[in-house]
């Protein structure tokens, strides 16, 4: 039943984009991102694009689970490309029935914008599926720590992230538990109207609740008797540290970036 | 009159990277009226083994029925078939849910569609069964009650069901020696005296040598014995050893005593029998 789901999706490996500081990957994600809108030429797209596939091919993963990833929004893509393609407003038209009209320009943009969408979703879930989620908390919090002075609780909000993950697949197998004993006292989750199933789904939920609480106070108590008090002045077991392939990685961006920059105003720099 | 699993077959997972064979070509036979006990460390299939006893968990390969009705059905017949499988998990006080005892036990026999007058009798037996008494705890909130209280609320809710078979999963984890003897002292009066089948789920050789006919041993997905528990660890005790199990403590005193010269009965595991044993050699009264 629901033990099945893989959560944070993490997939295990040891290639290189696996063994780059979390910080490396969340910081060339962000700056990836940004790299798709400065590109506008095709060959910008292109770049962008055989840069993604480079990075899927390096980390190893199962190209067809990478793009499995795609799955949850590409209607989400489908009509993004639909609406720029009908409004936007260009004189060669393609196609035109009543007041629907296609132009070569709203294809170009339709087609552009979907592109956009699948890059940026491909490579950020390169990022999830490369870093396992409780190091990619620790990458966060470390990230966070300079604007600690302006009051971002960093420590705070890393170990509550931490804690919720933690939690998540013990909750997931408590759940799976607490349906099928339900199930096997006869309980029917799946028919009946909307108030019949909010009905039906209170033997789950409040053992579910009850062993939350529980397991809250019990990691409560564990942490406060490990003298656990919060962040301040607190060290690490594993510190984070850039090593020689997070600066390879951080140039290969810094390399894509410029390219792209130069191919957006190089021909106006170059008439300066 | 019996369950039925023939070459069951069950993967966690397939297809994925974490994926996990967890019964691998299973196939037995569960008599009604018997108690039967398996056993096996964690993680050796014995859980999944169960959950496929009420259609919990479907075989991926191979069929389970019980009274010839394949139970992976959609059917009503199949519905009732399973639901003469009775389920206690382990830590069974956590799927209590209701404000009362009452209504909490009465949820099963409710779903089984029995009439009010009929679940009313049903709750009534099951708290008696487990040795709660109705008018002190019918209306008080579980959620009140000490551990062992809950556990009894649990499998009474179960046992309200009136199924014919009960698998167990671990019942007495968890509790302090006086309640262990208690809630197995309940089972066996109602395996006595409704003579429902008891499949009991555990890893201690103990419980399985002292309460059941007829015991299995699972590793890795797979039956290696099936037998009479004494016969299993007379006849296979390095085997046993190998895959994390071990003897008994009585039984191994009472194979020490007979290396050691005293003429007592072989394989012995319960303790009265083995002083009733040692006072017959010795003359004693």
């Amino acid at each position: 039943m629901l033990s099945e789901i893989t959560l944070g999706q993490y997939f295990p490996g040891n290639s290189f984009v696996h063994r780059l500081d979390p910080r490396t990957k969340i910081l060339a994600t962000l700056i990836y991102i940004v790299a798709i809108f400065l590109a506008d030429s095709p060959l910008a797209y292109g770049l962008l694009i055989a840069f993604a596939a480079l990075v899927i091919g390096v980390s190893r993963l199962p190209v067809g689970m990478v793009l499995k990833s795609l799955k949850p929004i590409w209607i989400i893509i489908i009509i993004t490309m639909l609406i720029h393609m009908f409004t936007a407003p260009g004189e060669n038209i393609i196609f035109a029935w009543k007041f629907f009209k296609v132009t070569e320009e709203g294809l170009i943009l339709g087609t552009k914008m979907a592109l956009r969408l699948v890059l940026l979703l491909l490579f950020s879930s390169v990022l999830t599926f490369t870093t396992s989620p409780i190091v990619l908390t620790d990458g966060i919090e470390k990230l966070l720590r300079p604007f600690k002075c302006i009051g971002v609780p960093a420590h705070e909000l890393a170990m509550m992230m931490t804690i919720a993950l933690r939690f998540i697949p013990t909750l997931l197998e408590e759940t799976d538990r607490i349906m099928k004993a339900q199930t096997a006292r006869g309980a029917d989750f799946s028919s009946g109207n909307l108030l019949e199933r909010a009905k039906n789904m209170l033997p789950l939920l409040v053992p579910l609740f009850v062993s939350a609480f529980r397991r809250a106070e019990e990691l409560a108590i564990a942490m406060e008797s490990r003298c656990y008090r919060g962040g301040e002045g607190r060290t690490r077991m594993h510190e984070l540290a850039y090593k020689g392939i997070d600066h390879t990685a951080f140039a290969a961006v810094l390399v894509l970036v410029f390219s792209l920059v130069a191919l957006r105003w190089g021909a106006g720099l170059c008439a300066l | 009159m019996s369950i039925k699993l023939a070459n069951v077959f069950y993967t966690y997972m397939t297809g994925t990277p974490f994926e996990r064979q967890a019964l691998n070509d299973v196939s037995l036979t569960i008599a009604k009226g018997e108690i039967l006990a398996i056993i096996g460390h964690t993680g050796s299939g014995k859980s999944t083994l169960v959950q496929h006893l009420n259609g919990l968990i479907k075989p991926l390969r191979g069929k389970v029925t019980i009274n010839d009705i394949d139970i992976a059905g959609r059917g009503s017949e199949a519905k009732a078939a399973r639901q003469q499988v009775g389920m206690v998990f382990q830590y069974p006080e956590h799927q209590i849910f209701a404000e009362t005892v009452y209504d909490d036990i009465a949820f099963g026999p409710r779903n089984r569609g029995f009439s009010a007058e009929e679940v009313d009798k049903q709750v009534r037996e099951a708290m008696s069964f487990v040795g709660l008494d109705f008018e002190t705890f019918a209306e008080r909130s579980p959620f009140q009650l000490s551990g062992g209280q809950m556990r009894r609320v649990a499998i009474a809710g179960v046992v309200a069901m009136n199924p014919d078979y009960l698998v167990l999963d671990e019942p007495s984890a968890g509790l302090d020696p006086r309640s262990r003897n208690a809630v197995f002292k309940e089972i066996m009066a109602l395996h006595k005296e409704r003579g429902i089948a008891i499949v009991l789920v555990t890893h201690s050789m103990e419980e399985a040598a002292k309460y059941a006919h007829r015991m299995i041993v699972i590793n890795k997905g797979k039956i290696l014995f099936d037998g009479k528990p004494a016969d299993i660890f007379s006849n296979h005790k390095d085997e046993l050893i190998a895959v994390g199990m071990d003897e008994p403590p009585i039984y191994k005193l009472s194979v020490t005593l007979r290396a050691k010269g005293l003429e007592i009965a072989a394989g012995i595991t319960d303790v009265g029998e083995l002083v009733k044993n040692i006072k017959k050699v010795k003359g004693w009264r």
